[in-house]
Protein backbone atom coordinates (compact mmCIF):
# COMPACT_ATOMS: atom_id res chain seq x y z
CA UNK A 1 0.00 0.00 0.00
CA UNK A 2 2.75 2.04 0.43
CA UNK A 3 4.33 1.40 -2.43
CA UNK A 4 0.87 2.38 -4.28
CA UNK A 5 0.88 5.53 -2.16
CA UNK A 6 3.91 6.52 -2.75
CA UNK A 7 4.08 6.12 -6.71
CA UNK A 8 0.29 7.61 -7.04
CA UNK A 9 2.21 10.73 -5.85
CA UNK A 10 5.52 10.61 -8.09
CA UNK A 11 3.05 9.94 -10.93
CA UNK A 12 0.88 12.74 -10.13
CA UNK A 13 4.23 15.13 -10.05
CA UNK A 14 5.59 13.60 -13.24
CA UNK A 15 2.10 13.93 -14.62
CA UNK A 16 1.73 17.68 -13.78
CA UNK A 17 4.47 18.40 -15.96
CA UNK A 18 3.22 16.42 -18.58
CA UNK A 19 0.17 18.06 -18.27
CA UNK A 20 2.03 21.60 -18.98
CA UNK A 21 3.56 20.26 -21.99
CA UNK A 22 0.86 18.44 -23.36
CA UNK A 23 -1.44 21.52 -23.51
CA UNK A 24 0.96 23.16 -26.12
CA UNK A 25 0.34 20.56 -28.55
CA UNK A 26 -3.23 20.75 -27.89
CA UNK A 27 -3.54 24.21 -27.95
CA UNK A 28 -2.00 24.49 -31.34
CA UNK A 29 -3.87 21.22 -32.33
CA UNK A 30 -7.20 22.72 -31.98
CA UNK A 31 -7.10 25.57 -34.10
CA UNK A 32 -4.54 24.86 -36.92
CA UNK A 33 -5.21 20.79 -36.54
CA UNK A 34 -1.21 20.10 -36.89
CA UNK A 35 0.77 18.54 -34.74
CA UNK A 36 3.39 21.00 -34.04
CA UNK A 37 6.60 18.96 -32.98
CA UNK A 38 9.06 21.92 -32.91
CA UNK A 39 7.45 22.17 -29.36
CA UNK A 40 9.58 19.76 -27.88
CA UNK A 41 12.34 21.69 -28.94
CA UNK A 42 10.97 24.84 -27.51
CA UNK A 43 10.82 23.21 -23.92
CA UNK A 44 14.62 22.06 -24.24
CA UNK A 45 15.55 25.41 -24.72
CA UNK A 46 13.55 26.42 -21.95
CA UNK A 47 15.35 24.00 -19.71
CA UNK A 48 18.57 25.85 -20.62
CA UNK A 49 17.53 29.30 -20.61
CA UNK A 50 16.57 28.34 -17.02
CA UNK A 51 19.65 26.51 -16.71
CA UNK A 52 21.67 29.31 -17.60
CA UNK A 53 19.80 32.20 -15.83
CA UNK A 54 20.39 30.01 -12.45
CA UNK A 55 24.29 29.28 -12.94
CA UNK A 56 25.48 32.68 -15.10
CA UNK A 57 23.16 35.54 -13.75
CA UNK A 58 22.80 33.81 -10.39
CA UNK A 59 18.95 35.08 -10.28
CA UNK A 60 16.77 33.55 -7.54
CA UNK A 61 14.82 30.64 -8.81
CA UNK A 62 11.48 32.51 -8.98
CA UNK A 63 13.31 35.14 -11.66
CA UNK A 64 14.77 32.32 -13.94
CA UNK A 65 11.25 31.00 -13.87
CA UNK A 66 10.12 33.97 -15.50
CA UNK A 67 13.04 34.40 -17.79
CA UNK A 68 12.76 31.17 -18.92
CA UNK A 69 8.80 31.59 -19.75
CA UNK A 70 9.62 34.96 -21.65
CA UNK A 71 12.55 33.35 -23.35
CA UNK A 72 10.53 30.18 -24.86
CA UNK A 73 6.93 32.82 -25.05
CA UNK A 74 9.18 34.50 -27.26
CA UNK A 75 10.88 31.79 -29.26
CA UNK A 76 7.24 29.98 -29.94
CA UNK A 77 5.66 33.55 -31.51
CA UNK A 78 8.96 34.27 -33.47
CA UNK A 79 8.76 30.02 -34.77
CA UNK A 80 5.34 30.87 -35.45
CA UNK A 81 5.87 33.95 -37.73
CA UNK A 82 8.98 32.73 -39.57
CA UNK A 83 7.61 28.94 -40.28
CA UNK A 84 3.65 28.80 -39.96
CA UNK A 85 2.27 31.82 -41.18
CA UNK A 86 3.85 31.90 -44.99
CA UNK A 87 2.37 28.69 -44.97
CA UNK A 88 -0.93 29.32 -43.71
CA UNK A 89 -1.52 32.46 -46.05
CA UNK A 90 -0.89 29.99 -49.09
CA UNK A 91 -3.36 27.64 -47.83
CA UNK A 92 -0.54 24.76 -47.78
CA UNK A 93 -1.21 21.31 -47.52
CA UNK A 94 -1.19 20.20 -43.96
CA UNK A 95 1.73 17.70 -44.79
CA UNK A 96 3.64 20.87 -45.20
CA UNK A 97 2.69 22.42 -41.56
CA UNK A 98 4.20 18.55 -40.19
CA UNK A 99 7.00 18.71 -42.39
CA UNK A 100 8.19 22.60 -41.43
CA UNK A 101 7.36 21.22 -37.60
CA UNK A 102 9.81 18.42 -37.68
CA UNK A 103 12.42 20.66 -39.59
CA UNK A 104 12.21 23.48 -36.96
CA UNK A 105 12.06 20.24 -34.58
CA UNK A 106 15.54 19.40 -35.54
CA UNK A 107 16.99 22.75 -36.03
CA UNK A 108 16.30 23.78 -32.49
CA UNK A 109 17.87 20.61 -31.15
CA UNK A 110 21.07 20.26 -33.66
CA UNK A 111 21.82 23.91 -33.01
CA UNK A 112 22.11 23.66 -29.22
CA UNK A 113 24.50 20.35 -29.86
CA UNK A 114 26.58 22.18 -32.56
CA UNK A 115 26.56 25.34 -30.50
CA UNK A 116 29.46 25.98 -27.58
CA UNK A 117 26.71 24.64 -25.24
CA UNK A 118 27.02 21.20 -26.39
CA UNK A 119 25.80 17.54 -26.21
CA UNK A 120 26.83 17.01 -22.56
CA UNK A 121 24.12 16.66 -19.74
CA UNK A 122 24.35 19.78 -17.30
CA UNK A 123 22.57 19.43 -13.50
CA UNK A 124 20.76 22.33 -12.01
CA UNK A 125 22.11 23.64 -9.23
CA UNK A 126 20.20 23.12 -5.59
CA UNK A 127 17.65 25.05 -4.97
CA UNK A 128 16.29 22.99 -2.52
CA UNK A 129 17.69 20.35 -0.07
CA UNK A 130 16.88 16.59 -1.05
CA UNK A 131 16.01 15.86 2.04
CA UNK A 132 12.16 15.05 1.38
CA UNK A 133 9.16 16.35 3.30
CA UNK A 134 8.16 12.65 5.46
CA UNK A 135 4.39 12.26 5.40
CA UNK A 136 4.08 8.39 7.70
CA UNK A 137 6.22 6.58 5.63
CA UNK A 138 5.20 8.16 2.37
CA UNK A 139 8.54 10.72 1.22
CA UNK A 140 6.97 13.88 -0.92
CA UNK A 141 10.04 15.13 -2.63
CA UNK A 142 10.04 18.91 -2.36
CA UNK A 143 11.08 19.54 -5.92
CA UNK A 144 8.10 17.06 -6.71
CA UNK A 145 5.61 19.30 -4.47
CA UNK A 146 7.13 22.08 -6.17
CA UNK A 147 6.25 20.41 -9.55
CA UNK A 148 2.94 20.05 -8.99
CA UNK A 149 2.28 23.33 -7.40
CA UNK A 150 3.47 25.31 -10.11
CA UNK A 151 1.93 23.04 -12.71
CA UNK A 152 -1.31 23.39 -11.23
CA UNK A 153 -1.19 27.14 -10.63
CA UNK A 154 0.17 27.97 -14.23
CA UNK A 155 -2.54 25.40 -15.96
CA UNK A 156 -5.19 27.15 -13.48
CA UNK A 157 -3.92 30.43 -15.29
CA UNK A 158 -4.50 28.80 -18.39
CA UNK A 159 -8.18 27.99 -17.62
CA UNK A 160 -9.17 30.93 -16.21
CA UNK A 161 -7.32 33.00 -19.50
CA UNK A 162 -9.72 30.48 -22.00
CA UNK A 163 -12.50 30.34 -20.05
CA UNK A 164 -13.07 33.59 -18.90
CA UNK A 165 -11.96 35.89 -20.99
CA UNK A 166 -12.73 37.94 -24.31
CA UNK A 167 -9.29 36.29 -25.68
CA UNK A 168 -10.28 33.44 -24.35
CA UNK A 169 -13.86 32.90 -26.00
CA UNK A 170 -12.06 34.09 -29.43
CA UNK A 171 -9.51 30.96 -28.90
CA UNK A 172 -12.61 28.85 -28.21
CA UNK A 173 -14.58 30.40 -31.03
CA UNK A 174 -11.48 30.03 -33.76
CA UNK A 175 -11.25 26.15 -32.44
CA UNK A 176 -14.59 25.59 -33.32
CA UNK A 177 -14.37 27.08 -37.30
CA UNK A 178 -11.48 29.34 -38.43
CA UNK A 179 -13.20 30.97 -41.57
CA UNK A 180 -16.60 31.33 -38.99
CA UNK A 181 -15.40 33.45 -36.41
CA UNK A 182 -12.81 35.67 -39.53
CA UNK A 183 -16.45 36.08 -40.51
CA UNK A 184 -17.53 37.10 -36.81
CA UNK A 185 -14.70 39.58 -36.74
CA UNK A 186 -11.84 37.59 -34.66
CA UNK A 187 -8.93 38.36 -35.60
CA UNK A 188 -7.60 35.32 -36.24
CA UNK A 189 -3.88 36.19 -36.67
CA UNK A 190 -3.96 37.55 -33.15
CA UNK A 191 -5.58 34.01 -31.91
CA UNK A 192 -3.05 32.16 -33.12
CA UNK A 193 -0.62 34.76 -31.39
CA UNK A 194 -1.59 34.30 -28.72
CA UNK A 195 -1.94 30.58 -28.66
CA UNK A 196 1.97 30.08 -28.88
CA UNK A 197 2.60 32.85 -26.92
CA UNK A 198 0.75 30.59 -23.76
CA UNK A 199 2.06 27.50 -25.20
CA UNK A 200 5.55 28.86 -25.64
CA UNK A 201 5.29 30.48 -21.82
CA UNK A 202 3.81 27.05 -20.09
CA UNK A 203 6.78 25.29 -22.32
CA UNK A 204 9.34 27.59 -20.36
CA UNK A 205 7.84 26.37 -16.99
CA UNK A 206 7.82 22.70 -17.83
CA UNK A 207 11.03 22.52 -19.17
CA UNK A 208 12.94 24.05 -16.24
CA UNK A 209 10.94 21.81 -13.74
CA UNK A 210 12.16 19.21 -16.28
CA UNK A 211 15.57 20.34 -15.47
CA UNK A 212 15.20 20.68 -11.66
CA UNK A 213 14.33 17.06 -11.34
CA UNK A 214 16.28 15.13 -13.83
CA UNK A 215 18.90 17.03 -15.93
CA UNK A 216 19.47 19.03 -19.34
CA UNK A 217 20.31 18.04 -22.21
CA UNK A 218 19.27 18.50 -26.44
CA UNK A 219 17.79 15.24 -26.73
CA UNK A 220 14.81 16.37 -23.94
CA UNK A 221 12.72 17.36 -27.22
CA UNK A 222 12.59 13.10 -27.28
CA UNK A 223 11.21 13.13 -23.40
CA UNK A 224 8.86 15.38 -24.87
CA UNK A 225 7.13 12.78 -27.16
CA UNK A 226 5.48 10.97 -24.35
CA UNK A 227 3.64 14.41 -22.99
CA UNK A 228 2.79 14.61 -27.05
CA UNK A 229 1.56 10.60 -26.45
CA UNK A 230 -0.62 11.80 -23.69
CA UNK A 231 -2.60 14.86 -25.62
CA UNK A 232 -3.31 12.19 -28.18
CA UNK A 233 -4.25 10.22 -25.11
CA UNK A 234 -6.36 12.47 -23.97
CA UNK A 235 -7.92 13.15 -27.43
CA UNK A 236 -5.85 15.83 -29.09
CA UNK A 237 -6.84 19.52 -29.50
CA UNK A 238 -8.94 18.62 -25.65
CA UNK A 239 -7.37 21.17 -22.94
CA UNK A 240 -9.28 19.07 -20.31
CA UNK A 241 -8.08 15.44 -22.32
CA UNK A 242 -4.28 16.78 -21.95
CA UNK A 243 -4.45 16.98 -18.70
CA UNK A 244 -6.53 14.23 -17.64
CA UNK A 245 -4.14 12.03 -20.15
CA UNK A 246 -1.17 13.47 -18.66
CA UNK A 247 -2.13 12.40 -15.60
CA UNK A 248 -2.73 9.09 -16.24
CA UNK A 249 0.26 8.67 -18.19
CA UNK A 250 2.35 9.94 -15.53
CA UNK A 251 0.70 7.44 -13.12
CA UNK A 252 1.15 4.73 -15.58
CA UNK A 253 4.80 5.12 -15.78
CA UNK A 254 5.97 5.31 -12.28
CA UNK A 255 3.80 2.27 -11.52
CA UNK A 256 5.55 0.31 -14.32
CA UNK A 257 8.71 1.13 -12.93
CA UNK A 258 7.47 0.73 -9.55
CA UNK A 259 5.85 -2.89 -10.00
CA UNK A 260 7.37 -4.40 -12.95
CA UNK A 261 10.64 -2.39 -14.47
CA UNK A 262 11.87 1.30 -15.28
CA UNK A 263 12.89 -0.46 -18.58
CA UNK A 264 9.62 -0.87 -20.17
CA UNK A 265 8.84 2.30 -19.24
CA UNK A 266 9.10 3.99 -22.63
CA UNK A 267 7.61 0.92 -24.02
CA UNK A 268 4.62 1.02 -21.85
CA UNK A 269 4.04 4.76 -22.99
CA UNK A 270 3.95 4.39 -26.53
CA UNK A 271 2.66 0.68 -26.51
CA UNK A 272 -0.10 2.72 -25.42
CA UNK A 273 -0.23 4.95 -27.79
CA UNK A 274 -0.87 2.77 -30.25
CA UNK A 275 -3.36 1.17 -28.50
CA UNK A 276 -5.11 4.44 -27.95
CA UNK A 277 -4.95 4.89 -31.80
CA UNK A 278 -6.36 1.62 -32.33
CA UNK A 279 -9.50 1.52 -30.20
CA UNK A 280 -10.28 5.20 -30.04
CA UNK A 281 -8.15 7.39 -32.13
CA UNK A 282 -9.82 10.79 -31.09
CA UNK A 283 -8.52 9.43 -27.26
CA UNK A 284 -10.32 9.81 -24.18
CA UNK A 285 -12.19 13.43 -24.62
CA UNK A 286 -10.75 14.26 -28.21
CA UNK A 287 -13.44 16.37 -31.02
CA UNK A 288 -13.64 13.74 -33.90
CA UNK A 289 -11.61 14.39 -36.81
CA UNK A 290 -14.52 13.78 -39.63
CA UNK A 291 -13.06 16.04 -42.72
CA UNK A 292 -15.86 18.78 -42.87
CA UNK A 293 -15.09 19.49 -46.83
CA UNK B 1 40.62 9.55 -51.32
CA UNK B 2 41.00 5.59 -51.93
CA UNK B 3 38.46 2.89 -53.24
CA UNK B 4 37.40 1.32 -50.20
CA UNK B 5 36.73 4.54 -48.74
CA UNK B 6 34.75 6.14 -51.77
CA UNK B 7 33.20 2.56 -52.42
CA UNK B 8 31.85 2.35 -48.94
CA UNK B 9 30.40 5.72 -49.32
CA UNK B 10 28.86 4.70 -52.43
CA UNK B 11 27.00 1.60 -50.47
CA UNK B 12 25.74 3.58 -47.83
CA UNK B 13 24.28 6.31 -50.25
CA UNK B 14 22.66 3.07 -51.95
CA UNK B 15 21.02 2.05 -49.18
CA UNK B 16 20.01 5.08 -48.27
CA UNK B 17 18.67 5.58 -51.70
CA UNK B 18 16.81 2.23 -51.61
CA UNK B 19 14.81 3.56 -48.35
CA UNK B 20 14.40 6.76 -49.71
CA UNK B 21 12.64 5.38 -52.65
CA UNK B 22 9.94 3.86 -50.65
CA UNK B 23 9.66 6.64 -48.79
CA UNK B 24 9.29 8.70 -51.58
CA UNK B 25 6.34 6.71 -53.07
CA UNK B 26 4.80 7.41 -49.82
CA UNK B 27 5.20 10.81 -49.09
CA UNK B 28 6.21 11.79 -52.56
CA UNK B 29 3.25 10.75 -54.53
CA UNK B 30 1.01 9.37 -51.46
CA UNK B 31 0.93 12.31 -49.70
CA UNK B 32 1.48 10.15 -46.19
CA UNK B 33 3.76 11.03 -43.90
CA UNK B 34 6.00 8.43 -41.69
CA UNK B 35 7.87 8.53 -38.78
CA UNK B 36 8.62 5.26 -38.55
CA UNK B 37 10.84 3.69 -41.44
CA UNK B 38 13.71 3.57 -39.19
CA UNK B 39 11.65 0.85 -37.34
CA UNK B 40 10.69 -1.12 -41.04
CA UNK B 41 14.50 -0.67 -41.52
CA UNK B 42 15.38 -2.26 -38.16
CA UNK B 43 13.03 -5.47 -38.50
CA UNK B 44 14.41 -5.99 -42.46
CA UNK B 45 17.88 -6.00 -40.38
CA UNK B 46 17.28 -7.50 -37.50
CA UNK B 47 15.09 -10.48 -39.76
CA UNK B 48 17.66 -11.23 -42.80
CA UNK B 49 20.71 -10.94 -40.01
CA UNK B 50 19.12 -13.72 -38.22
CA UNK B 51 18.55 -15.93 -41.11
CA UNK B 52 21.89 -15.51 -42.64
CA UNK B 53 23.81 -15.81 -39.29
CA UNK B 54 21.49 -18.10 -37.99
CA UNK B 55 19.70 -20.20 -40.19
CA UNK B 56 22.40 -20.40 -42.77
CA UNK B 57 19.95 -19.30 -45.77
CA UNK B 58 21.73 -17.74 -48.52
CA UNK B 59 21.88 -13.60 -49.02
CA UNK B 60 19.44 -12.40 -51.44
CA UNK B 61 16.51 -15.18 -50.04
CA UNK B 62 17.61 -13.50 -46.38
CA UNK B 63 16.95 -9.85 -47.59
CA UNK B 64 14.06 -10.70 -49.18
CA UNK B 65 12.26 -12.19 -45.93
CA UNK B 66 13.68 -9.24 -44.18
CA UNK B 67 11.80 -6.94 -46.48
CA UNK B 68 8.77 -8.70 -46.59
CA UNK B 69 8.46 -9.11 -42.86
CA UNK B 70 9.00 -5.37 -42.98
CA UNK B 71 6.39 -5.54 -45.25
CA UNK B 72 3.86 -7.40 -43.04
CA UNK B 73 4.44 -5.58 -40.25
CA UNK B 74 3.59 -2.10 -42.49
CA UNK B 75 0.67 -3.97 -43.43
CA UNK B 76 -0.34 -4.12 -39.80
CA UNK B 77 0.44 -0.66 -38.82
CA UNK B 78 -1.57 0.47 -42.06
CA UNK B 79 -4.48 -2.00 -41.26
CA UNK B 80 -5.24 -0.32 -38.12
CA UNK B 81 -4.53 3.36 -38.75
CA UNK B 82 -4.71 4.32 -42.38
CA UNK B 83 -8.41 4.71 -42.55
CA UNK B 84 -8.11 7.74 -39.94
CA UNK B 85 -8.07 11.18 -40.84
CA UNK B 86 -5.18 13.61 -40.77
CA UNK B 87 -2.46 13.25 -38.05
CA UNK B 88 -3.13 9.87 -36.87
CA UNK B 89 -1.12 7.78 -39.55
CA UNK B 90 1.55 9.79 -38.74
CA UNK B 91 1.31 9.87 -35.13
CA UNK B 92 0.90 5.89 -35.34
CA UNK B 93 3.91 5.71 -37.37
CA UNK B 94 6.35 7.88 -34.31
CA UNK B 95 4.90 5.36 -31.91
CA UNK B 96 5.61 2.00 -34.22
CA UNK B 97 9.04 3.18 -35.11
CA UNK B 98 9.93 4.03 -30.99
CA UNK B 99 8.32 0.53 -29.68
CA UNK B 100 10.19 -1.41 -32.33
CA UNK B 101 13.63 0.11 -31.13
CA UNK B 102 12.52 -0.41 -27.48
CA UNK B 103 11.79 -4.09 -28.30
CA UNK B 104 14.75 -4.95 -29.72
CA UNK B 105 16.49 -3.29 -26.64
CA UNK B 106 14.29 -5.80 -24.55
CA UNK B 107 14.82 -9.49 -26.51
CA UNK B 108 17.83 -11.29 -25.39
CA UNK B 109 17.77 -12.89 -28.47
CA UNK B 110 18.83 -10.07 -30.88
CA UNK B 111 21.54 -9.18 -28.22
CA UNK B 112 19.43 -6.15 -26.44
CA UNK B 113 20.44 -2.62 -26.57
CA UNK B 114 24.30 -3.94 -27.06
CA UNK B 115 23.18 -5.37 -30.65
CA UNK B 116 23.91 -7.97 -33.01
CA UNK B 117 27.61 -8.47 -33.62
CA UNK B 118 29.55 -10.68 -36.33
CA UNK B 119 27.14 -10.54 -39.53
CA UNK B 120 28.79 -11.50 -42.16
CA UNK B 121 29.60 -9.20 -44.90
CA UNK B 122 27.42 -9.79 -47.79
CA UNK B 123 27.05 -6.78 -49.07
CA UNK B 124 29.33 -5.46 -51.76
CA UNK B 125 28.86 -2.64 -54.14
CA UNK B 126 28.03 -4.66 -57.28
CA UNK B 127 24.27 -6.02 -55.05
CA UNK B 128 23.54 -3.00 -53.99
CA UNK B 129 23.82 -0.98 -57.44
CA UNK B 130 21.70 -4.20 -59.24
CA UNK B 131 19.33 -4.34 -56.30
CA UNK B 132 18.90 0.13 -56.30
CA UNK B 133 18.55 -0.32 -60.49
CA UNK B 134 15.79 -3.08 -60.35
CA UNK B 135 14.09 -1.03 -57.33
CA UNK B 136 14.12 2.02 -59.54
CA UNK B 137 12.79 0.19 -62.74
CA UNK B 138 9.74 -1.33 -60.62
CA UNK B 139 9.08 2.21 -58.89
CA UNK B 140 8.94 3.57 -61.85
CA UNK B 141 6.88 1.04 -63.62
CA UNK B 142 4.05 1.13 -60.65
CA UNK B 143 3.83 5.25 -60.29
CA UNK B 144 3.75 4.84 -64.36
CA UNK B 145 0.30 2.60 -64.12
CA UNK B 146 -3.19 3.17 -63.42
CA UNK B 147 -2.34 2.19 -59.20
CA UNK B 148 0.43 5.51 -59.31
CA UNK B 149 -2.24 7.36 -60.80
CA UNK B 150 -4.51 6.50 -58.18
CA UNK B 151 -1.98 7.14 -55.46
CA UNK B 152 -1.20 10.91 -57.08
CA UNK B 153 -4.99 11.41 -56.66
CA UNK B 154 -5.50 10.76 -53.71
CA UNK B 155 -2.33 12.98 -52.81
CA UNK B 156 -3.77 15.85 -54.32
CA UNK B 157 -7.70 15.46 -53.14
CA UNK B 158 -8.29 12.69 -50.82
CA UNK B 159 -12.32 13.28 -51.17
CA UNK B 160 -12.41 13.88 -54.27
CA UNK B 161 -10.52 10.69 -55.36
CA UNK B 162 -12.78 8.66 -53.21
CA UNK B 163 -16.03 10.40 -54.67
CA UNK B 164 -14.72 9.07 -58.37
CA UNK B 165 -14.39 5.74 -57.20
CA UNK B 166 -10.63 5.01 -56.35
CA UNK B 167 -10.62 2.79 -52.93
CA UNK B 168 -8.52 4.98 -51.27
CA UNK B 169 -7.60 2.82 -48.20
CA UNK B 170 -6.16 0.01 -50.86
CA UNK B 171 -3.72 2.45 -52.25
CA UNK B 172 -2.57 3.86 -49.13
CA UNK B 173 -2.04 0.16 -47.86
CA UNK B 174 -0.23 -0.19 -51.31
CA UNK B 175 1.72 2.09 -50.84
CA UNK B 176 2.83 1.98 -47.32
CA UNK B 177 3.74 -2.00 -48.18
CA UNK B 178 5.86 -1.19 -51.16
CA UNK B 179 7.60 1.53 -48.91
CA UNK B 180 8.04 -0.98 -46.46
CA UNK B 181 9.39 -3.42 -48.03
CA UNK B 182 11.94 -1.25 -49.64
CA UNK B 183 12.94 -0.11 -46.03
CA UNK B 184 13.48 -3.75 -45.13
CA UNK B 185 15.30 -4.81 -48.00
CA UNK B 186 17.42 -1.81 -47.09
CA UNK B 187 17.71 -2.87 -43.40
CA UNK B 188 19.30 -6.01 -44.58
CA UNK B 189 21.71 -4.47 -46.78
CA UNK B 190 23.05 -2.06 -44.05
CA UNK B 191 23.14 -4.90 -41.44
CA UNK B 192 25.19 -7.36 -43.50
CA UNK B 193 27.61 -3.90 -44.70
CA UNK B 194 28.06 -2.60 -41.45
CA UNK B 195 28.87 -6.31 -39.92
CA UNK B 196 27.00 -5.57 -36.21
CA UNK B 197 23.47 -3.51 -35.48
CA UNK B 198 22.30 -1.95 -32.76
CA UNK B 199 18.68 -0.65 -31.67
CA UNK B 200 20.03 2.81 -31.30
CA UNK B 201 20.83 2.48 -34.81
CA UNK B 202 17.08 3.02 -35.98
CA UNK B 203 16.29 5.90 -33.90
CA UNK B 204 13.94 8.41 -34.63
CA UNK B 205 16.36 10.93 -35.83
CA UNK B 206 16.96 8.54 -38.86
CA UNK B 207 13.69 8.32 -40.44
CA UNK B 208 13.49 12.30 -40.26
CA UNK B 209 16.73 12.41 -42.57
CA UNK B 210 15.52 10.03 -44.62
CA UNK B 211 11.86 12.01 -45.07
CA UNK B 212 13.99 15.45 -45.29
CA UNK B 213 16.24 13.52 -48.25
CA UNK B 214 12.64 12.91 -49.97
CA UNK B 215 11.78 16.52 -49.45
CA UNK B 216 14.96 18.00 -51.14
CA UNK B 217 14.66 15.91 -53.75
CA UNK B 218 11.53 16.93 -54.56
CA UNK B 219 7.90 15.57 -53.56
CA UNK B 220 6.78 13.33 -56.47
CA UNK B 221 9.78 13.01 -58.17
CA UNK B 222 12.02 9.69 -58.68
CA UNK B 223 14.90 11.08 -60.15
CA UNK B 224 14.72 13.86 -57.37
CA UNK B 225 15.05 11.63 -54.58
CA UNK B 226 18.01 9.17 -56.32
CA UNK B 227 20.33 13.14 -56.69
CA UNK B 228 18.98 14.35 -53.03
CA UNK B 229 20.08 10.55 -51.88
CA UNK B 230 23.46 10.52 -53.22
CA UNK B 231 24.03 14.40 -52.50
CA UNK B 232 23.41 14.68 -49.30
CA UNK B 233 25.06 11.17 -48.52
CA UNK B 234 27.88 12.49 -50.01
CA UNK B 235 28.06 16.18 -48.61
CA UNK B 236 28.43 15.54 -44.91
CA UNK B 237 30.91 12.29 -45.81
CA UNK B 238 33.35 14.88 -48.36
CA UNK B 239 32.73 17.94 -45.90
CA UNK B 240 33.47 16.31 -42.40
CA UNK B 241 34.01 19.55 -40.42
CA UNK B 242 30.51 20.54 -41.55
CA UNK B 243 29.49 17.32 -39.86
CA UNK B 244 27.62 18.83 -36.53
CA UNK B 245 26.08 21.38 -38.24
CA UNK B 246 25.13 19.26 -41.02
CA UNK B 247 21.22 18.75 -39.12
CA UNK B 248 21.40 22.34 -38.45
CA UNK B 249 21.65 23.50 -41.97
CA UNK B 250 18.87 20.15 -42.82
CA UNK B 251 16.03 21.66 -40.43
CA UNK B 252 16.54 25.22 -41.55
CA UNK B 253 16.68 24.38 -45.17
CA UNK B 254 13.83 22.39 -44.60
CA UNK B 255 11.25 24.93 -43.61
CA UNK B 256 13.13 27.33 -46.34
CA UNK B 257 12.20 24.51 -49.22
CA UNK B 258 8.37 24.56 -47.67
CA UNK B 259 8.12 28.14 -47.73
CA UNK B 260 9.99 29.13 -50.90
CA UNK B 261 9.51 25.75 -52.87
CA UNK B 262 7.68 22.90 -51.41
CA UNK B 263 7.91 21.00 -54.44
CA UNK B 264 11.77 20.43 -53.80
CA UNK B 265 15.06 20.53 -56.09
CA UNK B 266 13.46 18.70 -58.70
CA UNK B 267 9.79 19.63 -58.50
CA UNK B 268 7.65 16.82 -59.48
CA UNK B 269 9.36 16.53 -63.11
CA UNK B 270 11.53 13.80 -63.98
CA UNK B 271 15.26 13.77 -65.31
CA UNK B 272 14.85 12.74 -68.84
CA UNK B 273 17.63 13.16 -71.65
CA UNK B 274 14.69 14.80 -73.78
CA UNK B 275 13.95 17.25 -71.00
CA UNK B 276 17.66 18.42 -71.25
CA UNK B 277 17.56 18.76 -74.78
CA UNK B 278 14.86 20.42 -74.55
CA UNK B 279 16.64 23.15 -71.96
CA UNK B 280 19.83 23.41 -74.18
CA UNK B 281 17.38 24.08 -77.63
CA UNK B 282 15.85 26.42 -75.44
CA UNK B 283 18.43 28.22 -74.52
CA UNK B 284 20.40 28.02 -77.69
CA UNK B 285 17.03 29.98 -79.11
CA UNK B 286 17.59 32.22 -76.68
CA UNK B 287 21.08 33.56 -77.40
CA UNK B 288 19.74 33.04 -81.31
CA UNK B 289 17.54 35.68 -80.71
CA UNK B 290 19.92 37.97 -78.69
CA UNK B 291 22.28 37.97 -81.31
CA UNK B 292 19.33 39.41 -83.90
CA UNK B 293 18.85 41.96 -81.53
CA UNK B 294 21.89 42.98 -81.24
CA UNK B 295 22.20 43.04 -85.03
Amino acid sequence: MTVFLQQIINGLSIGSVYALMAVGYSLVYSILNFSNFAHGGVIMIGAYIGYFSLTLLKVPFYIAFIISSLGTGFLAVAMEKAVYRPLRKRNAPFLYFIISAMGASIFLENIVIASPIGPTFRTYPPIFSTTPIMLGPIALGRIDLLMFVISAISLGSLVYIIEKTKIGLAIRATSYSIKGSTLMGVNVDKVIFIIFLLGGILAGIAGMLFGMKYTVYPQIGNITTKSFIAAVFGGLGSLPGAVFGSILLGIIETMTSGYLSSQYRDLIAFALLIFVLVVKPTGLMGKSTEDKA
Amino acid sequence: MSWVYFSGILIMSGINLLTVLGLSLLTGFTGLFSFGHAGFMAIGAYISATMTMKMGIPFIPALMIGGFAAMLSGLLIGKLTLNLKGDYFCIATLGFGEAIRLILDNIKYFGGARGLPNIPPYTTLTNVVVINIVAIIVLVFIIKSRHGRNMVAIREEEMASQVIGIDVFKYKMMSLAISALYAGVAGGLLAHYLGYIQPIMFKMVKSTELTIIVIFGGLGSVSGSVIGALLLTFLPEVLRSFYEWRLVVYGAAVILIMITRPQGLMGGKEFSFKGISKIIKRFRNKNKDDGEVKS
